[in-house]
């Protein structure tokens, strides 16, 4: 059982949109915390607050009560530069559409988080190679995205998010716009980011069969989190030899 | 009594054995199901008794082949489908209509029960292909294992259809 401390923590988080009588409330008191390599997926129905909860756990949007923390750090408390900060180096995104630039090539795509963070141009290509190969992407990484399949595209946008050792992947529906077959390898390799690379990964599914490569699953409704399945006693050695 | 027609299924491929049978019979569903042999023994004399199957002595052991007849009736057994079947009566469905009758508050309840422990049986699986991925070579038990993966999405499916349409009706009341 992972005893490290939470790389993400909700801790009595609250949401809400408008004031008075027109307020509505995303999220009603959350109190979650993923560990380093831990894989949660978020279920519930359409508007229960998932979406809301990884906008908040990147800093996207600040909790109207309550505290966000990533590792350990209050977002409450960063200064705006420091939040940016956080967010290219400890914080990766996927998203449903890919948000690849069609400008860039693959590669440069890749390597845009750490030249915004002032890496050099040959380091971050290193690194981005070095992601992409990770996904499975190793040629033809000097086209743009347009020449790629989907499933392709989003492995580059997924290479983009883990690039330069990201801790936290935040994945809101990644394989909404793929067919079942690159639906399953992307989960596949989500799923195994976690131990491959100690990436903490919070995948928002409404597929049960994805949401079952999770550590743990819990359930949200009403913006609030009505159930969790338990984690699992260990990992066996035949299972993590059987991930990566 | 899918028990009757599989036992016809492994006699197409010739004279066997009551014992030969419930091996091949569990060998056959991946060991999911298994027989004890009282039960091959009663079903074959049911099976003599219809006409399905013949017995003759084969050195003092009794062994079993299909008649005509038994031919016959495995071949509609191949030709029926689902639809020819009586509606379903799981004890899924009938909880939740009878939870609904209790009020959405203890419907919801239980949807959010079992989803819980259909995700926990989905995650089970899932690690449990992890660990046999080093034997893919036994099919039935990956198409048994496939079938019970399918149908827990089935289930959790259809619960979130309940959801939606409770709150739906929660929203017009």
């Amino acid at each position: 059982m992972n005893t490290s401390p939470p790389i993400l923590e909700f801790v009595d988080a609250v949401k809400s949109f408008g004031r008075g009588e027109t307020e509505v409330y995303a999220l009603r008191g959350i109190n979650l915390a993923v560990a380093p390599g831990e894989l949660l997926a978020v279920m519930g129905p359409s508007g229960c607050g998932k979406s809301t909860l990884l906008h908040l756990a990147g800093g996207l949007e600040a909790p109207s009560a309550g505290q966000v923390r990533v590792d350990g750090r209050n977002l409450g408390d960063l200064s705006a530069e420091d939040l940016a900060t956080l967010r290219r180096r400890d914080v990766g995104y996927v998203f449903q559409r890919l948000n690849l630039v069609p400008s860039l090539t693959a590669v440069e795509n890749v390597m845009l988080p750490l030249e915004l963070d002032g890496r050099s141009a040959r380091q971050a290509r290193q690194a981005a190679i070095a992601a992409l190969n990770t996904l499975g992407l190793s040629h033809h990484l000097d086209r743009y995205p347009d020449d790629f399949s989907g499933g392709q595209q989003q492995r580059i946008a997924i290479a983009r998010a883990i690039v330069g050792e990201r801790r936290l992947l935040l994945a809101d529906e990644p394989t909404g716009s793929l067919d079942t077959l690159n639906s399953d390898q992307i989960v596949e390799m989500l799923a195994a980011l976690p131990r491959q690379f100690g990436t903490a990964v919070v995948l928002v599914t409404h597929e049960p069969r994805f949401a079952s490569y999770a550590d743990r699953v819990v359930f949200l409704r009403d913006g609030v989190v009505v159930d969790e399945t338990p984690r699992p006693l260990a990992d066996t050695p035949a299972a993590l030899a059987g991930v990566g | 009594m899918a028990v009757r027609e599989g036992l016809l299924a492994l006699l197409d491929d010739g004279r066997r054995h009551g014992y030969q049978l419930k091996t091949e019979f569990e060998q056959a569903t991946g060991g999911v199901w298994p027989l004890n042999v009282g039960q091959v023994y009663t079903t074959l004399e049911r099976l003599e008794r219809d006409g399905l199957v013949a017995v003759a002595d084969d050195n003092g052991q009794k062994s079993y082949e299909l008649t005509a007849s038994g031919r016959e009736e495995l071949g509609a057994w191949w030709q029926a489908v689902p639809v020819d079947d009586p509606p379903p009566r799981d004890e899924l469905m009938l909880k939740m209509l009878m939870a609904i009758e209790h009020g959405a508050d203890h419907a919801l309840a239980v949807i959010t029960r079992h989803r819980t422990a259909l995700l926990a049986l989905l995650q089970l699986r899932r690690r449990e292909r992890r660990d046999d991925a080093a034997r893919p070579d036994d099919l039935a038990a990956a198409l048994v294992s496939d079938a019970l993966v399918v149908r827990a999405e089935a289930d959790l499916r259809w619960l979130d259809l309940c959801e939606s349409r409770l709150a739906a009706r929660k929203e017009v009341t």
